[in-house]
């Protein structure tokens, strides 16, 4: 049954070359019919696969489909390895995939360009699959470019509004800053093994020099905060919201962006060889980034920069797990993450649609009457990812900061603020778009009088308009201003995924209970592939209790404390949205102003050189080759006999040559 | 009495090649195409390859050359060729002087060479039979050393065949393609892909 | 039959060769060009087939079945080649085609 590994990936790619060729042709809504059904019958191999893995031995499959490049003594094939961390992978990715097709299939009704949607995400699921399944560093580059140019299609899917097109670009640039730490990691690594193939150089890993092995981790932990945005290039993640609600869940909340905690997951021998500062920077940036990022989240108006930025942060605690050794609880929280993620981000998606592309919270309001199963399993997300036991963000998150606390106890005590703040500005989504009065077509500026309008909600506001402009097609009739606003509830392709992925966001804790450690299923799982390196915690049950009740009382007092601000209004919310986080901490700014400033004379310098050195040889050659051509083209006179006359002439001299080299 | 055929066939082949070469009007080549075609043939019967013969004449004479001449009635392209001009200067000389010379080597090669000339084992796929049938052993090699080349033919020919459908099919918005003299001009002018100067 | 006998056919195949050869490079009709690339084309099938017996072997008369089928393939979209250009430019010659040029 685990040879038919190779069907898992090779589905979306049928799919895509279906859609590519036909998509046109098939329309609506079979395109997206065929894209579910492709990505659909990938996950029902994957859980096939999953069942013959056991029988193989450390749970692991290597298969080499074929030769890509072999050049000397440097070989890279088209090669599967399927271990326990691949297979983990594969099955959330396939899943979460199938449920967002289908709930795109609703989402992007009366879209003109609704199969190239499907197209693109099948080939997202195909790269992305690419990238995990791949058994060499090569091959997860290519799955790992691959994703990123989907994104950049994705993103900038309704390309006809500018913003959506230099958001596509910014994600697209800021990723390939990251993209230049991995090739030379992947250089290094050919460099100091010979070899690119994980199964062959990982377990040589522990006899590295440290200074090669620091270097190539650090390499690579350059390429991984690029793509999964960290400190300092997340600044393409809010941004990248422009794209369609669907594509926010599957590529910027579940699956692309973990893809830089995977890659440092699999090569955790290189981390664990390099020198001690490398996990400190990890959990330093990890931890950061998700301070930041929360911070952040607070003050923004727009649905889905909120769970871009909560993206950003969750995403900053996987890095916390990587850094503190703790690679199966980052593993662990990339799946309840991508579940609960992906259900508010859809749930974000089913209220915007049924809002007629509003995104603006200020607008919003006592959507839970109207909205009844969105409302529910948002509220299921919302309490996994603030972290309310029992549900699933609890148990990851908790289990992140155990690993922490063994580390350090700032970080725990950090991640403990950010959990709070994670669990306020969570609460104050929830609030402010399913509960208190309906806001439904108000002015924004009638809120702004109250909330102290600043700078930043200007540029939400155009944004959000903008969007629902793009997408009005399907809604002319309405979308007429602000006046009329008439919100519903989703059909049943949207509602379906919501359900499921409620679901598993309520239980996926049990994947990995901390109390005994025989339910610590994913930490045993897991074992083959990052057992030696991994930190083993064996918590006391007094401190296990602690630590339980202290995360329960943190998340509900974040709860409690929205609740005051935002239901009771007793404290005025400009006093916790302050500009400062609005936006963004004035990164973006700061980075805009550096370019155009100081950066600028730098580019300028070099562009000269370019102009005069590099410029100069490449119009030096092209002089010389039109001065030789010229005279060479009198050969070319266009008529085929002649053409004719100088292969006989060629043939009689080959036959001459030979003639020379023969003897009788 | 088989050397006499083979100078009777040589002859008759020989001739039909000139007469392709040097018949002005476009069907007399045609018809000593045919000839030269028969020759070979006769000579193939001489060699042993009775089923190359036969093909030979059923499918060079009867569908190739027949569709030469279905074409060229078609578009009415039998004007005659004027044959004392030649508007590439040189192109005739040089076209001689290239003809002789691969000739010459050639033959030298051969008279030099004799037998030697032919290097290689001997009987590798399998040697030819006395026995069995020359197109029973050719059919027997076709599909069981060579029936995979066979396959990639079929291929060929369904390509060769879709081709020229598409190709001779009339397009919608036919338009003539200029005369060249309208275009001789073109190419003598300064490229101005590349910049004089290196500055932008 | 006498290896003379053989060296003879291989000879008259060279003349045959350089006969079409001369042909294609001198005839300006598209089609008499193709007649001449046939003339060809049946010089090497002799040299072939003679090639194979000599060396007593039945390959050489499969290959000249496979050319033959090349060849008629060839003819095909050659005469189609041919047919589409005269509808543009009736009673171009081959001289006539040359805008493709440096």
């Amino acid at each position: 049954m685990v040879e038919l590994v190779w069907l898992i990936p090779a589905l979306p790619l049928a799919g895509f070359l279906l859609l590519v060729f036909f998509g046109k042709r098939i329309g609506e809504p079979r395109a997206g019919w065929i894209g579910t059904g492709a990505v659909a019958l990938s996950f029902v191999t994957a859980c096939v696969v999953f069942a013959g893995l056991w029988n193989e031995p450390e749970h692991t499959f290597e298969a080499s489909l074929f030769k890509w490049i072999p050049a000397g003594n440097f070989n890279v094939d088209i090669g599967i390895l399927l271990d326990p961390l691949s297979m983990a992978m594969v099955l959330f990715i396939t899943g979460i995939a199938s449920l967002i097709h289908l709930y795109s299939i609703g989402y992007m009704h009366g879209d003109s360009r609704f199969p190239r949607f499907f197209t693109y995400l099948n080939l997202f699921v195909f790269s992305m699959l690419v990238l995990v399944l791949g058994d060499n560093l090569v091959l997860t580059f290519l799955g790992w470019e691959g994703v990123g140019a989907c994104s950049y299609f994705l993103i900038a899917f309704w390309f006809e509004k500018e913003e959506n097109a230099s958001a596509g670009k910014k994600a697209f640039i800021t990723n390939r800053v990251g993209d230049w730490g991995f090739m030379v990691a992947i250089f290094m690594t050919f460099f100091a093994f010979g070899t690119v193939t994980y199964t062959e150089f990982l377990p040589m890993a522990p006899g590295l020099a440290q200074t090669t092995a620091t270097f190539i981790a650090l390499m690579l932990f350059v390429g991984a905060i690029g793509k999964s945005a960290q400190i300092p290039l997340f600044i393409w993640l809010p941004d990248a919201m422009a794209g369609p609600t669907p594509v926010s869940a599957l590529i910027h909340a579940a699956t692309m962006v973990t893809a830089g905690v995977y890659l440092l997951v699999r090569v955790n021998p290189i981390i664990a060889a390099s020198a001690s500062w490398i996990p400190w920077m990890i959990a330093i940036v990890g931890i950061a980034t998700a301070f930041l990022a929360a911070t952040i989240a607070l003050a923004q108006q727009d649905i889905k920069k909120v769970l871009a930025y909560s993206t950003v942060s969750q995403l900053g605690y996987m890095f916390l797990a990587v850094g503190v050794g703790g690679y199966s609880a980052a593993i662990f929280h990339m799946i309840t993450h991508a579940f609960f993620k992906a259900l508010l981000f859809l749930g974000a998606g089913s209220v915007i649609h049924g809002m007629h592309e509003e995104q603006d919270m200020r607008r919003m309001g006592a959507l839970r009457r109207i909205m009844p199963v969105t409302a529910v399993t948002f509220i299921i997300g919302w309490l996994a990812i603030a972290g309310v036991p029992p549900f699933s963000g609890f148990w990851s998150k908790d289990d992140i900061l155990a690993y922490a606390l063994h580390k350090s106890p700032i970080l725990y005590v950090i991640g403990l603020i950010t959990a709070l703040l994670t669990a306020f500005y969570m609460s104050r989504l929830v609030f402010r778009v399913f509960y208190g009065d309906s806001r439904w077509g108000e002015s924004a500026e009638g809120e702004l009088a109250n909330l102290n309008a600043h700078t930043a909600t200007d540029a939400a506001d155009a944004g959000a308009e903008d969007h629902a402009d793009a997408h009005e097609d399907s809604h002319a009739d309405t979308h007429a201003g602000h006046g009329a606003v008439h919100p519903h509830e989703s059909k049943w392709p949207m509602l379906v995924p919501l359900i499921v992925l409620a679901f598993f966001a309520a239980t996926a804790g049990v994947l990995n209970l901390p109390f005994t450690e025989n339910l610590e299923f994913l930490n045993r799982w897991l074992e083959p592939v990052v057992g030696e390196n991994q930190v083993h915690l064996h918590l006391g049950g007094a401190q296990l209790t602690f630590e339980l009740l202290l995360s329960t009382t943190i998340a509900l007092l974040g709860i409690f404390a929205a609740y005051m601000v935002y239901l009771k209004k007793k404290i005025d919310p400009s006093r916790i949205e302050l500009p400062f986080f609005a936006n963004g901490w004035y990164i973006d700014q700061g980075i805009t102003a550096f370019m155009g400033g100081i950066g600028r004379k730098g580019f300028e310098l070099i562009a000269m050189f370019d102009k005069v050195v590099i410029d100069g040889a490449v119009n030096g050659v092209g002089r010389a080759t039109r001065g030789g051509a010229s005279r060479l083209r009198a050969i070319e006179n266009g008529y085929v006999r002649w053409y004719a006359l100088m292969i006989g002439v060629g043939a009689v001299l080959i036959v001459a040559f030979v003639m020379t080299q023969v003897s009788f | 009495m088989e050397t006499a055929v083979f100078i009777v066939c040589a002859l008759i082949v020989l001739a039909g090649g000139l007469g392709v070469v040097s018949s002005r009007n476009p069907v007399h080549a045609a018809l000593s195409l045919i000839a030269t075609l028969f020759g070979i043939a006769v000579l193939f019967l001489n060699l042993g390859a009775e089923l190359l013969a036969v093909v030979q004449v059923i499918v060079y004479t009867g569908a190739i050359v027949v569709l030469i001449l279905f074409v060229m009635m078609l578009l009415g392209v039998d004007s005659e060729e004027d044959l004392e001009t030649e508007p590439l200067v040189g192109q005739r000389l040089l076209a001689g002087l290239v003809g002789l010379l691969f000739l010459g080597a050639i033959l030298a090669i051969i008279i030099i060479g004799k037998e030697s000339i032919v290097t290689g084992s001997h009987s590798v796929t399998s040697a030819i039979s006395p026995t069995v049938s020359n197109i029973t052993q050719i059919g027997t090699e076709l599909f069981t050393t060579y029936v995979f080349p066979l396959e990639v033919t079929a291929g060929l020919l369904t390509i060769a065949v879709v081709g020229a459908v598409v190709l001779s099919r009339r397009p919608r918005d036919l338009e003539p393609i200029p005369e060249p003299e309208s275009m001789t001009d073109m190419g003598d002018e300064p490229l101005t892909a590349i910049p004089e100067e290196g500055a932008h | 039959m006498g290896s003379n006998l053989s060296l003879a056919y291989l000879m008259l195949s060279a003349i045959l060769f350089v006969i079409g050869g001369v042909g294609v490079l001198i005839r300006r009709n598209p089609l008499v060009m193709i007649m001449c690339v046939e003339l060809m084309l049946n010089a090497v099938n002799l040299s072939f087939v003679t090639f194979g017996k000599m060396l007593d072997d039945i390959s050489g008369q499969i290959i000249v079945f496979f050319v033959m089928v090349v060849a008629a393939a060839e003819v095909v979209v050659g005469l189609a080649l041919i047919v589409a250009m005269a509808r543009r430019r009736p009673g171009a010659t081959a001289d006539d085609l040359r805008t493709l040029r440096g």
